[in-house]
């Protein structure tokens, strides 16, 4: 029997056709933008919201996790916030819209709608596969952003706050980055809800590290509990690139973080850490794929995840080595603290190794506190509620503690604190 | 000198029974001991006698079970208290293996510590410049230097340098009862003179000690007003300081066949 039906859409799939429509003539762009805009609504519309049977999708049934969307971005009069970093240079991004024009000596920084008004951002409006329901989406709807072009020997002397604050609505941000030769900085990438009430957010950041460019990247999730963040970062590093790239989640209803990573230039090195306070209902998947593509790169990642109450986390690592790329060094680990019996996590690390001289490794680990320390710190007079608090932010402030910057270890430590005080 | 108050007890244990909670075997079985303020108690016995499960059932580990029999601490029945309340009560371990903690600062969790002891006894809590003060104070008589308090708790510690850190900890939380699981292990001449002098600068007619070794030696340093024997979960023998130093000519076998 052969049988060809169309596709039912889910309220969520109809919700985001409806809004395209909705938008017609009212989404920046030129010619070539709105061509690029057409092209990935029509391929979402073709193969819906990813299910549990694409693989890359497995952990996170997308289509079933996105019930409904919320309206699209009523206008909403929000004020910048302090930034994490003390002395930051602040790029606010407003329900969706950049609205400062902060400038900063020796980079380059235009707003995202220019690029997409005179179409130097269509290029990068696709999707990175068949199964690239994030960039589809962003690139369909995205209205905004900051662009940043970091000029060749330019050392960024204050750290950059991309800072992305919402109400509720639909809210869709582009980040493109280039960081020049021999270039260094350090950048927050911010999200959070300021209000209560539903958000649907995706936002995408194309970071480009040319030949020994530095740069530690800070990806910081802090959304409402009742919001959907869809993020992704596109990565290319060059010839002795070195780059620090650290998420924290620490918000969200629905979560998924894509780290989409090409090492291109030999020499180049990744230190990738991922910190993930998951508790109430939430979901939230953190998917890394990661090439090798050259020879003599390394690269280590940790993640790091504490899930409470009924939460659900995933890890997706991928490291792919290509078959010219001889004397890599990739070392992964992903250790969970399960803090309650309704809690869940599931890690799956993926290694495709196509060259023979390699040192590839990874590591899972699952557990609950461990009960020798818990018991060494009660033994000193430590109440047992306050001693696994400790112990919780230790497992944590392990590899924020890694961090180089003292400022940026206690404002992430902060963050933390904050976040376990009030779940745990 | 000599502080033992003979009036007061400190420590009662009284036909103690307990198993390991998980498997249910048996390890203390019908324990009693005295130990009176200003005492410093030894116990002794070979390996697998119960010496390191008595330590942890004092300071109320988890993992093992008291079937019968009481442990009263200054009159109070102490086996439904937590370890940590227990702690602020006075009762502090010397673990014979420090655990490393990853993630938490040294000063931090000497700061916590000495704090909630002082909350759950209703006193103030320190203020920072006083605890800086006495943690210089106390660890500048254990020769422990700065560099080592500023990593995480234990993390990358020699044993010799867990082992005087046990004893930074006990001088500054200044416990009633001082318990000292084979505090002598790993370390070498020099690091036990330096223990053993913390050790003696703690004794007060208002606090008792009780070392728990397999050998002589560390007593040579710590010198006990009494010495027990423990072997199969039992006290087989009670003596003076000269009951250890039987032991170490002799060895446990003649105190261990009379009491078969």
């Amino acid at each position: 029997m052969n049988m060809q039906t169309t596709p039912r859409l889910t309220a969520a799939e109809s919700a985001l056709v409806e809004a395209f429509s909705g938008q017609i003539g009212q989404l920046p762009g030129n010619g070539a933008v709105i061509g690029s805009r057409d092209r990935l609504l029509d391929d979402l519309k073709k193969s819906g919201l990813p299910t549990r049977r694409i693989e890359s999708w497995h952990y996170t049934d997308l289509k079933t996790l996105l019930r409904s969307l919320p309206a699209t971005a009523p206008a909403s009069a929000i004020d910048p916030i302090a930034p994490v970093l003390e002395g930051s240079t602040v790029l606010s991004v407003l329900q969706g819209a950049a609205t400062s024009e902060a400038s900063i000596d020796g980079v380059e920084v235009t707003t995202y709608h220019d690029q997409l008004v005179d179409g130097s951002a269509a290029a990068s409006l696709t999707a990175l596969d068949k199964d690239d329901a994030i960039g589809r989406i962003n690139g369909s709807f995205v209205r905004d952003g900051f662009a940043l072009n970091v000029p060749a020997n330019t050392e960024v002397a204050q750290p950059i706050e991309l800072q992305a604050l919402h109400a509720s609505g639909q809210i869709h941000t582009r980040f493109p980055a280039t960081f020049g030769a021999a270039s260094k900085a350090t950048i927050v990438e911010r999200h959070q809800s300021v209000t209560e009430g539903d958000a649907f957010v995706s936002s995408i950041s194309d970071v480009v590290l040319e030949d020994g460019a530095e740069v530690t990247w800070i990806i910081l999730q802090q959304q409402g509990a009742t919001d959907t963040h869809l993020g992704q970062i596109r990565i290319k590093l060059g010839t002795e690139a070195k780059l620090w790239l650290f998420v924290v989640n620490a918000g969200g209803k629905l979560v998924r973080q894509e780290l989409r990573i090409e090492v291109e230039g030999e020499g180049a090195e990744l230190t990738l850490r991922g910190v993930n306070l998951l508790g109430g209902g939430s979901h939230t998947d953190v998917t890394l794929v990661l090439g090798h593509n050259v020879p003599n790169t390394n690269s280590t990642e940790i993640i790091r995840n504490v899930v409470f109450d009924k939460a659900s986390g995933v890890f997706q690592g991928m490291i792919r080595v290509a078959p010219d790329a001889q004397k890599t060094d990739a070392k992964m680990a992903c250790n969970t603290l399960l803090l309650s019996d309704d809690a869940d996590f599931s890690a799956k690390p993926e290694l495709e190794i196509f060259a023979d001289d390699v040192i590839c490794g990874h590591g899972a680990t699952v557990a609950d506190i461990d009960r020798n320390h818990l018991f060494y710190l009660m033994a000193r007079g430590v109440p047992e509620n306050k001693a696994r608090a400790m112990l919780v932010n230790a497992f944590v402030a392990e590899i924020v503690e890694e961090l180089e910057d003292e400022a940026l270890v206690e404002a992430l430590e902060a963050i933390i604190s904050t976040w376990l005080e009030k779940h745990a | 000198m000599n502080y033992v108050r003979k009036e007061i007890k400190m420590l009662e244990i009284k036909n103690l029974h307990a198993r390991i909670a998980e498997d249910g075997t048996e390890i203390i079985r019908g324990l009693n001991l005295t130990v009176k303020p200003g005492e410093v108690a030894a116990i002794m016995g070979p390996n697998g006698s119960g010496k390191s499960t008595l330590s942890y059932i004092l300071s109320g580990r988890e993992d093992y079970e008291v079937t019968e029999g009481e442990i009263l601490f200054n009159g109070e029945n102490i086996l439904e208290l937590d370890p940590a309340e227990r702690a602020a009560k006075g009762v502090f371990l010397a673990f014979q293996y420090p655990v490393e903690i990853p993630g938490v600062a040294t000063m931090q969790f000497l700061k916590v510590a000495m704090n909630e002891q002082r909350k759950a006894r209703g006193e103030a809590e320190l203020t920072t410049p006083d605890f800086i003060r006495r943690v210089k104070e106390a660890a500048d008589k254990l020769k422990i230097d700065q560099a080592m308090l500023r990593r995480p708790l234990n993390v990358g510690f020699s044993g010799g340098e867990k082992k005087r850190a046990e004893i930074l900890q006990m001088a500054l939380l200044e416990p009633n009862l001082c318990i000292l699981d084979e505090t002598d292990s790993g370390l070498d001449i020099d690091a036990l003179k330096i223990v053993a002098d913390g050790v003696n600068a703690l004794k007060s007619p208002d606090r008792a000690t009780i070392v728990i070794t397999h050998y002589q030696r560390l007593l040579d340093y710590i010198v006990p007003d009494t010495v027990h024997v423990l072997y199969k979960g039992q006290i087989i023998r009670s003596g003076d300081k000269s009951l250890a130093l039987q032991l170490e000519e002799n060895g446990y076998a003649d105190i261990i066949g009379e009491a078969a």
